[in-house]
């Protein structure tokens, strides 16, 4: 087993590594919960994660592959002091039902915004495409990504 | 004078120390037994008891889902909800209020008349007390039962009800927490499972050995009979056992269900159970035009974004469970009668789950972490499904088809109406009718038989949910043909068997309208008695510029559906402007609803939405594929459902109507979505295509056809 470093929402951690996707390193050993298991194959983005700044998926992604890049979560968005506006848009427009694939799409939307800070209704359906969800929270979700563009700028 | 009608929650659990109780920190704490899956439940309960008891929303908590603590109110299930356990939480709290006044008044020697109460604390003739609830609330014996005796607040006086309050859940689920996979235990094990491939099959052989050797780590594999499952600290090393077990596996007795037999269209002609409900057979009618309708759907998933997860513990002889299901007090049941231990040691808990739209995998996956922990006592055992593993073994909505064939009058007004529905059974809850959990049948527990039973009439049927139409349709018959074997597990999913009968009732609608030359929506109000619903309809058209609908076969249509849920609970009319080319692409959706008094209107408009939105994805894409052991399409490729591309603008609106009884929502635009779709389909193409999901296929062959 190795020792693989990363930078976790900004802080160093090492993981003893059995070589397992970036979902179990996370979930179990740096208690980030945030980042959900959906298919395990790409396919429903609950466990959507940002590589130094880029959008990945955690179920997939070897840990190893990390190693002394930056890993971002949902938990390292928002301080003690302060939501963050993402958060705050989604919860504005409380878009969600079961929420639990809201993790990825939080992620996705930073992921956007920080490319394209005033993306239109077809580009922010494009940055979400990939994404599922089963209750049917899609235009509420469309709205809090524009009203976190709107609270970002 | 009569004793009041306790609400059914109530009578039920008539204890008011089962629903109520006054903390030390100052909060009240109200218990139900209905859970939260993902539709605002318990910030609805809340804001009922809140409004009841005079106190600021904070200081009003729920205890949901407990056997220690809160009623049994059975399932979470049928949009009851808002209807049973909001209507025994008002009258609860109505009491404790009253009781309290006078415990209170007694204190100061004065008339509960004279007292009023501001966020917990007494007002006298308007002048602060020193005393409070919490103050007088152990001087009232609360192991009585309740009344109902207390008329509660009148409408017009809510500061609380009636206000979009914002879910309580969510700030955790958009933060990194707030779900049972998210609960971790120490020295927890994980868990995963290699499941018996369909009922009959018989374990041949496990190469133990060579699953160690691709876990490549410490694992305990665990079998018994049929049931097989890994347990290891390291939860990696137990997905890689349960992924690579399935080739080291031999099992005979396995189902070979042929290609196309599990097909909605080969459901008629198989044995079945014949209920008959309505009028009497008709005489045939000599006079009339006669039409006929044949809508079908296959058998479709509820496919939960999340897979299945338990945690269960046996220890000091007792079975703490904490599970997603939709009721805690029936899982209690169903562990103690599969696991064969008494009732009372299990604690069994609520904790959020992925959404929640019927019968899913959830119990299953207690089951299996509760005969595991049997075996390894004092941990905490965790398990998780597979994402294969939820779609292919999950109870599955049935496959239906609903025949209809009406006889219209001279003036084009039917007089006669009758149903023809084929559909498996739609509930096979473990307990009702002997059926056994998944994780019990590889045990070797074998189901007693008897006759599959759908949910009577009195709890809104199953597979006939619906089947009877809102409208005036003169003699109405409907003949249910309960299919005796269904190709693969079937139970509750989202609305039973309202959405092919919907489609069904409201293809109908739009044939009579054009055979009586009539516009569809004034043909549909010709035919509704009730304002309320003729309110939703007139709304609907509205919303959607009904009077400037095209003509029909341009590739562009429009379409709309009435219902009202169960005919008893919230109404709803949708409209749905599609554009057909290759494919059908939805445009626009137009929904309407009449819910009585609203306790969270933007809960309920975030219910309404997702409920097109799903009532969508099933009439447009989805199709659980069986073949060989069971159900094939085990994951989001060979199982597609509706994606934010494909998402169009939703307009829902809440009629208000604060002075009727609250009606429940979370079912009641997924029939009417589908049917305004099928209907649009038809304006669009000259042509019904009747056949769901409404594939690209379908569509393709509907206009080679014409």
């Amino acid at each position: 087993m190795e020792k693989i470093s990363f930078t976790l929402n900004g802080k160093e951690v090492e993981v003893t590594e059995p070589d397992r996707p970036l979902i179990y390193a996370l979930r179990n050993d740096c208690n980030v919960k945030s980042v959900r298991y959906g298919c395990g194959l790409e396919q429903c983005g609950c466990c959507v994660v940002l590589i130094n700044g880029s959008k990945q998926y955690a179920c997939t992604l070897p840990t190893h592959a990390v190693a002394n890049k930056s890993v971002e979560t949902v938990e390292g968005l928002s301080t003690s002091e302060e939501i963050h506006p993402i958060q705050q848009a989604f919860l504005d427009e409380q878009a969600g039902q079961c929420g639990y694939c809201l993790s990825g799409m939080i992620m996705a939307t930073k992921g956007l915004l920080a490319r394209n800070s005033k993306p239109t209704r077809a580009e922010i359906v494009d940055a979400l495409d990939n994404h599922l969800c089963r209750c049917g929270a899609h235009s509420r979700i469309i709205r809090a990504v524009q009203r976190a563009s709107d609270l970002m700028s | 004078m009569s004793e009041p009608k306790l609400p059914p929650s109530l009578a039920a659990n008539p204890l008011l120390s089962r629903w109520i109780a006054f903390l030390p920190d100052k909060t009240a704490r109200i218990a139900s037994g209905k859970v939260e899956i993902g539709q605002g439940i318990v910030t609805a309960l809340r804001q009922i008891a809140a409004e009841e008891l005079d106190l600021d929303l904070q200081k009003v908590t729920l205890a949901s889902g407990d056997t220690e603590i809160g009623p049994d109110e059975n399932y979470t299930t049928s949009s009851l909800s808002i209807m049973a356990s909001g209507a025994a939480i008002r009258a609860i709290a109505s009491e404790a209020r009253s009781l309290l006044m006078e415990r209170a008044a007694l204190r100061l020697n004065c008339s509960p008349e004279d007292l009023k109460v501001s966020n917990g604390a007494f007002l006298q003739n308007g002048e602060a007390t020193d005393i409070d609830y919490w103050d007088v609330a152990s001087e009232i014996d609360w192991q009585r039962n309740a009344t109902a005796s207390k008329a509660p607040k009148a409408s017009n006086t809510y500061k609380i009800v009636g206000k979009n309050i914002p879910r309580d859940d969510l700030p955790k689920k958009v933060n990194g927490g707030g779900f049972i996979h998210d609960r971790s235990e120490t020295g927890m094990l994980h868990a995963r499972m290699l499941r018996q491939p369909s009922p009959s099959a018989q374990l041949s052989f496990l190469d133990q050995d060579a699953i160690k050797r691709a876990a490549a780590g410490e694992i305990q594999i665990i079998q018994k009979r049929n049931f097989i499952a890994f347990v290891a600290e390291e939860e990696w090393l137990v997905e890689k056992a349960a992924r690579a077990a399935s080739n080291h596996v031999t099992w005979t007795g396995t189902s070979n269900i042929p290609r196309g037999a599990a097909d909605a269209r080969k459901l008629p002609g198989k044995a079945a159970v014949e209920h008959f409900y309505g009028d009497p057979e008709p005489i045939s009618p000599t006079i009339g035009k006669s039409l006929r309708v044949s809508v079908t759907r296959p058998y479709v998933a509820h496919a939960s974004i999340g897979p299945s997860v338990a945690l269960a513990r046996w220890k000091d002889s007792k079975l703490d469970i904490w599970s997603h299901g939709q009721g805690m007090h029936p899982l209690r049941r169903n562990l103690a009668l599969a696991l064969n231990i008494d009732e009372a040691s299990i604690h069994a808990r609520h904790s959020d789950g992925p959404g929640c739209y019927g019968h899913n995998g959830a119990d299953d996956a207690a089951l299996d972490a509760a005969i595991i922990a049997l075996e390894i006592p004092n941990t905490w055992i965790r398990m998780q499904w597979q994402r294969e593993e939820e779609f292919a073994f999950e109870p599955v909505g049935p496959a239906m088809q609903v025949d209809i064939e009406a006889v219209l009058d001279a003036n084009g007004n039917p007089i006669d109406w009758k149903t023809d529905i084929w559909s498996p059974v739609h509930v096979q809850r473990p307990g009702a009718a002997g059926v056994v959990m998944l994780g019990a049948q590889s045990l070797g527990a074998v189901a007693p038989g008897g006759d599959p039973a759908d949910p009577p009439p009195e709890r809104g049927y199953g597979g006939p949910r619906n089947a009877f139409p809102a409208y005036k349709v003169g003699q109405t018959h409907i003949h249910h043909h309960l299919i005796r074997e269904p190709a693969v597990r079937t139970s509750a999913l989202r609305g039973l068997g309202a959405l092919p009968n919907v489609c069904a009732i409201e293809r109908m609608m739009d044939l009579a309208a054009l055979e009586a030359g009539k516009d569809p929506v004034e043909y549909r109000l010709s035919l509704l008695n009730d304002d309320r619903a003729r309110s939703v309809l007139q709304r609907t058209s509205e919303l959607c510029d009904w009077s400037k609908r095209g003509t029909s076969g341009t590739g562009k249509g429009l379409g709309i559906a009435y219902s009202r849920y169960k005919n008893i609970a919230a109404m709803a009319g949708v409209a749905v402007a599609v554009t057909v080319e290759e494919e059908i692409r939805l445009e626009q959706i137009w929904a309407v609803a009449d819910a009585g008094l609203a306790i969270n209107p933007d809960g309920i408009l975030n219910q309404l939405e997702g409920g097109c939105v799903q009532g969508a994805s099933w009439a447009l894409k989805e199709e659980v594929k069986i073949e060989g052991a069971g159900i094939i399409s085990t994951d989001w490729d060979s199982y597609p459902i509706l994606r934010f591309s494909e998402i169009p603008e939703i307009n829902v609106e809440l009629i208000s109507r604060p002075d009727d009884v609250s009606l429940g929502v979370g079912e009641c635009t997924v029939g009417p979505t589908a049917a305004a779709i099928m209907n649009a389909v038809a304006h669009a193409l000259g042509e019904p295509i009747l056949d769901m999901p409404l594939t690209r296929e379908r569509v393709m062959a509907s206009i080679l056809k014409n």
